[in-house]
């Protein structure tokens, strides 16, 4: 491709312009350090399938504890080693485990892998950008993942353990090393891990942002651009917010486990001796914490619902219903997840009325969720629905966005919550509504754009037995555990066995855990299909979804400035499809009105037209 | 919503004029993250303030001093920035050393108020330790590092200066570094205020 030609079109100032003139770019700069966004992208989609597959076997690992409590896992013993103690799994393992399990798939597969992987891809190609506004910030920003998933990892092999004390850190658990032996040297490397996580997030956000206000292309008003960038857009400023202030805990925490401060800890007592800490305050941990940590629900789950808003539009072959309304939740959305966060903390002796408050707060959140679910349902009402795999995951998204919804309505009562705060029904909530939606819009994401990506097509077959298996197998995973929440039993604990109570819900978690492994093992069909098709799919034509965005408008394998030769102008927002008397049932966003007189509405005239 | 857009043809997409230097804005960006950092921690002060068993102490009086040299640094800074507008290149490099000076002088200053903590008994960890007292090490820890990171990027503007290549014609990156000493120097500003106010 003509890459001289681009360095002399792109309005992209990059300081490094100068490489891409005619020299050839080194298979390292190409590949490993590369500032070509699309394979940034792809790189954060491999290490996010890696984390994925990671963070999954150890919840399956915990999941035979849970549902088989009586079985040997001396079979497990050659890959954990002295963590199985005469067939059992050792009990802070279990904890490490639903630990690493927590912050592996929030942070680093549904925050990196999925905001990584399509805010990168996506944001140049659909606002018509040669690329991001910083080539190598980008680059940096995936390094520091990097750099974060090695640390993690390397945590995961101590002879100590890595962090146990859940992925909420919450001192004192976290911060003594008393507690658990996982908060020694695995919480410490928890937190630098996750101090350079932080780095890359916010290098990534802000590229995102400038990129977006900065670099869209001519006639791409903002109320013009799909609404994944808007999706993108949102959850890059949303991070932008919060990931300083978990920043700004984890400092505080650093320094009270390894600078004797007390901003945490008050008066402990560890076998009748007093530790040096006086004077501090966990709850205050609490509230840094969830200033991220709600926020962080929406920046999981607002790319996943800009996906899905692109690929219902697209295979309903109707326009998104409410595209103002749609841009409207999401900004009221990000709005109130900063005002909310103390609803994670109801129990923690906080004044009922200040509960009251959170709680109505979080109610409200209902009201856009609702109109976004609507949306959704009235697009797909009366369209000529196509069900390709991205199809099916975008709906299998509104329906656990729906059915995990409701349940936050009854989690968000203060009086509720107190019977069911950390209970399964907590656990049933969020991986229903935050962690498979976010999950199957992710996974929607890369059967749509996959064609882009790599220039070859998915298989539809093993793309819908993915689907359906996924599907029914999660809800059979997650629906039984609220009952065992309604009944009491709470999260992270080891045994079910352990009590009365709970002993009647042995027959129910073990088969939660059956659904648990099938659900799991299907997704390798997803992993064989995506590498297979990598090599050897079939060949993509330049549209195959027939969709209107400009991402579709550049070559079949683009090379690194994304189009050859200028830009396209867009001239039309991104939903014209089925416009009455138009001849196809799409219009991509570069076709002026002038060329479609016979569909253009009384008012759509290009501006081109007045040109002096 | 197409017609609100008024597109001048004349203008290729290539050359079409930004509404701000996507450098700049991205610099605008990150002190957005500094400020949320800060506001945490400020935050954090007030609600742990509010539960008691607060140790009162008084603030090293070389504070006082420190803020005064780095709103002098500020001064020298703009200063810096106009002789740039006008290509008075000798004036530049006079200001930005004077700057970069006053800026190191400020660091050092903070240590020195470190130090006078200790001799009060004001520690930063340990037995004899209150989180007023961290707090205090933690907001001018913190702030100081932003602030080389600052006499960082002046250093670099400095040796460019030397180079003959800050003038009226290539302002970007003095304007950035202008604003994000504006920024530390404010910073400071509100940092010290919220100790008076608060301790």
């Amino acid at each position: 491709m003509d890459l001289a030609h681009i360095s002399t079109d792109s309005h992209i100032n990059h300081s490094h312009d100068h490489d891409h003139d005619h020299e050839e770019l080194s298979w390292i700069q190409k590949y490993i350090f590369s500032e070509d966004h699309k394979v940034i992208a792809k790189q954060y989609l491999f290490m996010g399938i890696m984390w994925a597959i990671f963070g999954g076997a150890m919840s399956l690992i915990f999941r035979l504890q849970l549902g088989f409590p009586n079985a040997s896992m001396d079979w497990l013993q050659p890959l954990l080693g002295d963590w199985i103690k005469e067939g059992k799994l050792d009990p802070e393992f279990y904890l490490a485990l639903v630990t690493m399990h927590g912050t592996i798939m929030v942070f680093f597969v549904l925050t990196a892998g999925l905001s990584g992987t399509f805010s990168n891809f996506l944001i140049p190609l659909q606002i018509g950008a040669r690329d991001m506004a910083s080539g190598f910030l980008n680059m940096l920003s995936f390094w520091f993942f990097g750099l974060s998933s090695i640390i993690m990892m390397v945590s995961i092999f101590l002879e100590t353990g890595p962090a146990s004390g859940g992925w909420v850190i919450y001192p004192p658990l976290s911060a003594l090393p008393q507690a658990v032996t996982g908060s020694g040297l695995g919480m410490t490397l928890w937190l630098t891990s996750m101090a350079f996580f932080i780095v890359s997030s916010l290098l990534g956000g802000i590229n995102y942002i400038t990129t977006i206000i900065n670099l869209r292309t001519k006639g791409m008003s903002f109320f013009r651009m799909p609404l994944t960038i808007w999706a993108f857009f949102i959850t890059a400023v949303i991070g932008l917010l919060s990931f300083p202030v978990l920043f700004a805990a984890a400092l505080l925490l650093i320094f009270d486990r390894s600078f004797g401060t007390s901003f945490f800890l008050s008066d402990i007592y560890i076998a009748g001796e007093a530790l040096q800490h006086t004077g501090g305050s966990p709850v205050l941990f609490q509230h840094l914490f969830w200033f991220l940590g709600h926020p962080e629900v929406y920046i999981v789950l607002l790319p996943a619902l800009g996906i899905t808003s692109e690929i219902i539009a697209t295979n309903s072959r109707k326009p998104i219903f409410g595209y103002k309304a749609m841009i409207l939740s999401m900004l009221a959305i990000a709005f109130l997840s900063f005002i909310v966060w103390a609803h994670h903390m109801f129990v923690t002796g906080m004044n009922p009325f200040l509960g009251t408050i959170f709680m109505f707060l979080t109610l409200i959140i209902a009201v856009p969720s609702a109109v976004k679910a609507f949306n959704y349902i009235t697009t797909l009402w009366r369209g000529n629905i196509i069900f390709t795999p991205a199809m099916l995951f975008s709906i299998g998204l509104v329906s656990f966005f729906i059915s995990g919804g409701l349940t936050g309505i009854i989690l968000g009562n203060a009086a509720a919550d107190i019977q069911l705060h950390d209970t399964y029904f907590v656990v049933a909530h969020f991986h229903l509504v935050m962690g498979s939606a976010s999950f199957f819009g992710m996974l929607a994401g890369v059967y749509h754009w996959f064609p882009k990506m790599f220039g070859r097509m998915l298989d539809d077959t093993l793309g819908y037995i993915h689907f359906w298996i996924s599907f029914v197998g999660i809800y059979m995973v997650f629906f039984p555990l609220h009952y065992i929440g309604i009944a009491g039993f709470p999260r992270r604990y080891y045994s079910f066995t352990g009590f009365d109570f709970t002993r009647s819900f042995t027959d129910l978690n073990t088969f939660v855990s059956i659904a648990a492994i099938i659900t799991f093992t299907a997704q390798f069909i997803f992993v064989f299909n995506f590498i297979y098709s990598i090599f050897k799919g079939r060949k993509a034509n330049s549209n195959p979804w027939k969709s209107n965005t400009l991402e579709w408008t550049t070559p079949i394998h683009p090379g690194h400035g994304n189009w050859v030769g200028e830009i396209p102008t867009v001239y039309r927002w991104s939903y014209d499809y089925s416009k009455p008397g138009a001849s196809e049932d799409f219009i991509p966003q570069n076709v002026p009105y002038a060329h479609t007189p016979e569909s253009n509405l009384p008012n759509e005239v290009d501006p081109v037209a007045h040109k002096h | 919503m197409g017609q609100t857009i008024k597109i001048d043809d004349n203008l290729a997409s290539s050359n079409r004029p930004l509404s701000m230097h996507p450098k700049k804005f991205a610099l605008w960006l990150f002190m957005v993250t500094i400020v949320m950092i800060f506001g945490a921690l400020t935050s954090a002060y007030i609600v742990r303030k509010a539960d008691g068993n607060w140790l009162e102490f008084e603030l090293p009086l070389v504070l006082w001093v420190n803020s005064i040299i780095i709103l002098l640094s500020s001064a020298t800074i703009q200063w810096a920035y106009f002789a740039a507008k006008k290509d008075e290149l000798n004036q530049v490099k006079m200001a930005m050393t004077i700057t970069f000076i006053l800026g190191s002088l400020f660091v050092i200053g903070q240590y020195y108020a470190w130090s006078e903590l200790v001799r009060m008994g004001v520690f930063f960890g340990g037995n004899t330790s209150n989180p007023s007292g961290s707090f205090v090490y933690v907001l001018t820890g913190l702030h100081a590092l932003h602030l080389i990171s600052g006499i960082i990027f002046i250093l670099i503007i400095l040796v460019a200066s030397f180079r003959y290549k800050v003038h009226s014609k290539n302002l970007v990156k003095i304007e950035m570094c202008v604003s994000y000493w504006h920024f530390l120097d404010f910073l400071w500003i509100y940092l010290f205020g919220f100790l008076i106010l608060y301790n």
